[in-house]
């Protein structure tokens, strides 16, 4: 049951649904499930965060490293966005070479965090040209209940958000063991969040369970925060056979900000 | 708009780099083309309908549209290390998306149609010039279309809305910075199939993006139509 594909009368009923404004759960085509965050998934991480939207959980870790600037920006350190859609969160992924959704799903969290501005790379320049610091974020699905992308972007911000930097000694070397009580330089203005809204028929909604993500036919992400007090789109990818129209895009336009203050406010319970 | 922007070209807000389309550029292939916008030039080869390897790929319903993009090596001032990247991966994929809608392959089950998209050399806008020339491509092979793709680059630096960014106008940073909005749509149709964009955007200002979408795919539109009539007028074998 578990590894069987949408089936077309899940798909007709769901489509149905949705053009009637319900979902199979009771919520409203734009509602969000139930929000949590943990901290300290990991000691031996530098941060650390566990995102779940009701039954979707995910895990998040920041390491720290030192090393050589990029040529292109030698007073700034680096972010690196990796992780892997473990076997272990659900029947769909499997071992082996990562396919498609793995490799989007880092770059899509990397996009909403980098191009947001949240962190201050300036700041994690050690020695100008020499050392500098890279953040590593590495993502974790632990149970796929749909809408990853956007728990894992509140998993990255929760974990760079409790991130303490590890003692640097004078020749340069990291004592991982020894957490200083220095935390990331990061903004406090802007938060990234990300809303990845799915189109079914003619409705869209967000937040979807495995359920109705697999019987969406098109998908687009934004990656959204604040800048000088306004919000700023900061990241945009469409996935998905079939288009959207520019009405479409126009509504989801006035969704975002309504839904950027609602997540804000839950958020700040946890953050 | 807070002060006059000027772009480093000299070129007007909604003004696109000189376009360049050539059709039939890989006699080898069953439909080929090249695009250009400006420093930007990409190339592209259709190679069938044609049956599906692995077999259990195949799908009895339709053919299937397989695209793969990527950059030569000698494209980009810094040496790309041949061979796919999650980047031309990620945009192979995207690019695929992009050009869907507009085929029809329901009249060959279990084939494939094998999109192969290269940029001889890059400044900025690569996957758009891409999906340009492979719409192109597309048509030359005689795939049953509804329409053609037209891709642009639009975005902003500063407040300003600018369309076709170079590397240059990618790379500004003052006040908003630079955004790059990379969007693809059916030239004739309201089916906007790309959308990527990195930076900083109003979500109210998207509105007024999408209508310059419009009027620049236009006349992209209208040099790639050129380009495919004139392989036809001439009488050039397909």
């Amino acid at each position: 049951m578990s590894s069987m594909d949408t089936s077309n009368l899940t798909k007709e009923t769901l489509k149905r649904m949705f053009a009637e404004g319900k979902r199979f759960d009771g919520r409203g085509l734009t509602d969000y499930r139930n929000l949590s965050i943990e901290y300290g998934v990991s000691k031996k991480a530098e941060g650390s965060a566990r995102v779940r939207f009701g039954n979707s959980d995910v895990v998040v870790g920041v390491k720290l490293q030192t090393g050589e600037p990029y040529p292109d920006s030698l007073n700034k350190g680096n972010l690196m966005v990796s992780g892997d859609l473990l076997p272990l969160a659900s029947p769909r992924y499997e071992s082996g070479p990562p396919g498609f959704n793995a490799i989007e799903l880092p770059r899509l969290v990397d996009r909403a965090v980098r191009e947001s501005g949240m962190i201050d790379f300036e700041k994690l320049c050690i020695k100008e040209g020499e050392l500098v610091w890279t953040v590593i974020i590495d993502v974790y699905p632990i149970n796929d209940d749909g809408n990853m992308i956007d728990a894992s972007t509140i998993g990255a911000i929760a974990a760079l958000q409790s991130t303490l930097m590890p003692e640097l000694d004078e020749s340069g070397k990291i004592n991982y063991e020894k957490k200083t009580k220095n935390k990331l330089p990061l903004s406090q203005e802007t938060l990234p969040l990300s809303f990845s809204f799915f189109k079914l028929g003619d409705s869209i909604i967000l937040d979807p369970t495995r359920e109705e993500e697999e019987a969406c036919d098109t998908r687009i992400t934004f990656g959204a925060s604040k800048w000088n007090g306004q919000l700023m789109l900061n990241s945009c990818q469409k996935k998905g056979d079939l288009p959207l129209t520019q009405a479409e895009i126009e509504k989801i336009m006035q969704i975002i900000p309504v839904k950027f203050e609602e997540i804000n406010k839950k958020l700040k319970k946890f953050l | 708009m807070a002060k006059e922007h000027k772009r480093p070209d000299g070129r007007k807000f909604d003004e696109l780099r000189k376009m360049i389309a050539k059709v039939g550029v890989v006699p080898n292939a069953d439909g080929s083309a090249m695009f250009a916008f400006g420093d930007t030039v990409a190339i592209a080869a259709v190679y069938g309908p044609r049956q599906l390897h692995p077999q259990h790929m195949q799908d009895p319903s339709t053919g299937i549209l397989r695209c793969n993009y990527d950059l030569l090596s000698f494209s980009v001032y810094d040496r790309k290390k041949p061979g796919p990247s999650r980047r031309s991966q990620e945009i192979s994929k995207v690019t695929e998306w992009a050009l869907l809608p507009a085929v029809d392959l329901s009249a060959f089950p279990n084939t494939v149609v094998d999109v192969q998209i290269y940029i001889l050399q890059a400044d900025a806008g690569t996957r758009t010039a891409g999906i340009n020339a492979a719409s192109m491509a597309l048509a030359h092979a005689g795939i049953p279309m509804k329409d053609l793709v037209c891709s642009v680059a639009l975005g902003k630096n500063d407040q300003q809305l600018i369309v076709d960014l170079t590397k240059e106008e990618e790379d500004y940073h003052e006040g908003e910075g630079a955004t790059d909005f990379a969007i693809a749509k059916l030239a004739n149709h309201d089916e906007w199939t790309l959308m990527q964009m990195d930076g900083k955007i109003q979500p109210e200002r998207v509105k007024e993006l999408l209508e310059l979408a419009n009027k620049v795919c236009a006349e992209i539109c209208t040099v790639q139509t050129k380009a495919l009539k004139s392989v036809v007028e001439t009488g050039d074998e397909k």
